[in-house]
């Protein structure tokens, strides 16, 4: 039996989400074993030709390139995952959504007439189909195996939707929010990062993005501490500014 | 010396009890003070008791301060409960590995041997309705009836009643009356500082008579008793529980539903905080090359998708839909199921829910919408 072939690919993000593979150390002998790496340029030049089978894709669309590329990868790939905060709402870089792009790239460049970027920052989803979105900012190498795994063996990946809060409560760390008064956005953020924040005495910064359920009731609480206009939308617009509920949430509270 | 009547121990020499369990192989688990909340963790002597500390407690909020005191136990309960321990938030069932004729499963090794200390009325309440959910029916929950097998509790009378505490509504507290091996009650004032020791079983009676304390008077029960009672008196919440299963079954479409949905968040805490809530997801996590699974038992809760997800998605979409049955379910459904309440009355979910969704404000609300004419 031949094994599945793999391919990550990389749009508009830092290669962070990749690197967790890399990162996997022990792990990664064994998807190496159980997956046939074709195209990985960040770890090996030797790039082999479609059709994968499994795709994973890292990063945002941000320029008119991409639009054409992501194309002609879905049309390659069995599977295609999206992996990360750049590639299932759009990144940091989707700040720029909320502006005026244009006069970004002036603050910044000497020569913006250099640049060929697209006007927003969007998600892999909103231009081709994807079998599954793994969140995270970064993603969380587990859950990456886990996704592997699961797309080799023909079985839906194993992970959760639910709150940071299920993480915090299940791993006994003292709620930040009641206990400390310190704004989260723990309660309304996907888990997957072990709740790595709110172990370390931090509210969570959201870095996985909304979870299943709605976000609109988690301002009144961060309101009585403080929380007030821009501060929560600043909260709100961080790694996954452009996922649709912390979208909404944060424009909700934008001063006209 | 070796009576095993009641006996008043000086609250200095703690440690006698404590070493008393060690001899026995027990790890003492109790209160402790850890990240600003007073937390369950093992505790090598009675100096990691969080002495002197005291909490405040309302809706969404919680707070430790020192008192100034000595007190041993001058809070009420915190974030976690014994749960934790019976019934603990990830669990392997068993480990299988293929070998060349199939596979070899492999058991989880057997339960340690833990001593509680400070154990709440409501918690030996809690801890009875978790008994008769796992073991108390036809299928028999093997690996908690194991886990509870090894555990000794000492119980503690409460000698303060926290703002969101309501087990005099529950008829749970605020005194252990069954299933403890040892109660102490608190004597701390002006003149003394003492521990009054009564044994709730053999095994108690046992240890009980190994302390080397003189035996309790009259006055030193009554104090006891007063102290109760004031706690008694001083209940931060209520909840009316008269004809409450008619009162959820009957309101199943009542607008509070929707109202209290715009203040939850399903974030789930609730469920986790309770000491009776009981619902688990398991799952097998197999490796890449198919060579080792584990099956794996967690928490879950009725406030997520997945928890009643089917073909064709999840049954409780909204939120309004997700709260009533929690609330549904613990204040009515178990006195069916189980001919018990879920709730014990120790405001844990009050306390703990981010927005301060309080499950006494929400009944009464529910009834006074239900008598209006
Ligand atoms: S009632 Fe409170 S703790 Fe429970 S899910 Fe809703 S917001 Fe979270
Ligand atoms: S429902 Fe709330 S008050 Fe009742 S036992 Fe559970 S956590 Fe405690």
């Amino acid at each position: 039996m031949t094994r599945p072939t793999l391919a990550v690919w990389k749009f508009a993000s830092c290669d962070g989400c990749q690197l967790s593979l890399l990162d996997c150390e022990e792990e990664l002998l064994a998807v190496a074993g159980a997956v046939d790496i074709a195209m990985f340029p960040e770890a090996s030049s030797s790039m082999r030709p479609g059709p994968y089978t499994l795709s994973l894709v890292e990063g945002s669309i941000s320029t008119p390139e991409h639009l054409e590329q992501i194309r002609t990868i879905r049309a390659q790939s069995r599977y295609l995952v999206t992996i990360g905060a750049c590639a299932t709402s759009g990144g940091i870089q989707a700040l720029r959504n909320f502006a005026d792009a244009g006069e970004y790239a002036a603050a910044v460049y000497a020569r913006p007439d250099y640049l060929s970027t697209l006007a927003t920052s969007t998600p892999i989803a909103e231009q081709v189909s994807v079998d599954f979105e793994l969140r995270g900012c970064p993603i969380n190498k587990a859950q990456l195996v886990e996704v592997i795994n699961a797309f080799v063996n023909g079985r839906r990946p194993a992970v959760a939707s639910h709150s940071v809060c299920t993480e915090c409560k299940r791993s006994g760390t003292v709620c930040v929010m009641v206990a400390h008064g310190t704004p989260c956005l723990g309660p309304v953020t996907h888990a997957g990062c072990g709740a790595l924040c709110p172990r370390h005495d931090r509210g969570c910064y959201g870095c996985y993005g909304p979870k299943e359920t709605p976000t609109a009731s988690l301002a009144a609480p961060l309101q009585k501490l403080g929380m007030q206009g821009d501060k929560l939308v600043r909260f709100y617009r961080s790694f996954n500014a452009w996922a649709p509920e912390f979208r909404e949430e944060s424009r909700a509270h934008e001063t006209p | 010396m070796a009576s095993n009547g009641p006996k008043l121990l000086p609250a200095a020499q703690l440690d006698a009890l404590f070493d008393a369990l060690q001899r026995r192989g027990y790890a003492v688990v109790g209160p402790r003070l850890r990240d600003g909340a007073i937390v369950y963790d093992e505790l090598k002597s009675m100096a990691d008791l969080p002495i002197g500390w005291h909490d405040r407690q309302g809706p969404g909020r919680y707070r430790v301060e020192a008192g100034g005191d000595r007190a041993l136990f001058g809070y009420t309960v915190g974030p976690q409960s014994w749960k934790k321990y019976l019934f603990p938030p990830h669990e392997t069932l068993w480990r299988g590995q293929r070998g060349e004729n199939g596979f070899a499963i492999e058991p989880p090794p057997p339960p340690p041997r833990r001593a509680f200390i400070g154990v709440r009325a409501c918690e030996l309440q809690a801890i009875a309705v978790q008994d008769r959910v796992f073991t108390g029916g036809a299928a028999v929950d093997s690996r908690y009836a194991a886990r509870r097998k090894e555990i000794f509790t000492v119980a503690v009378n409460c000698g303060v009643a926290g703002a969101t505490c309501f087990c005099v509504s529950m008829n749970s507290g605020p005194r252990a009356s069954r299933g403890f091996d040892l109660a102490l009650t608190e004597l701390l004032d002006a003149q003394r500082h003492d521990l009054l020791v009564e044994a709730g079983s053999d095994a108690g009676a046992e240890v009980l008579a190994e302390l080397d304390a003189p035996s309790a008077a009259q006055a030193d029960h009554s104090q006891a008793d007063a102290l109760v009672a004031a706690t008694a008196a001083s209940m931060g919440r209520q909840l009316d529980t008269t004809e409450i299963r008619a009162l959820l079954y009957g309101n199943a479409e009542s607008p509070r539903w929707k109202a209290v949905a715009e203040r939850c968040v399903s974030c789930g805490n609730c469920t986790s905080v309770c000491p009776t809530c009981f619902c688990s997801d398991v799952q097998d996590v197999t490796s890449l090359d198919g060579s080792t699974t584990e099956r794996e038992r967690t928490w879950a809760s009725c406030f997520t998708q997945s928890f009643t997800h089917m073909a064709g998605g999840s049954a409780r979409v909204s939120t309004s839909s997700r709260y009533r049955h929690w609330l549904t379910h613990k204040l009515a459904g178990w006195i069916d199921q189980f001919g018990t309440s879920g709730c014990v009355g120790c405001g844990r979910c009050i306390t703990w829910c981010p927005p301060g969704i309080d499950l006494t404000e929400e009944i009464a609300a529910l009834r006074a919408d239900a008598e209006k004419p």
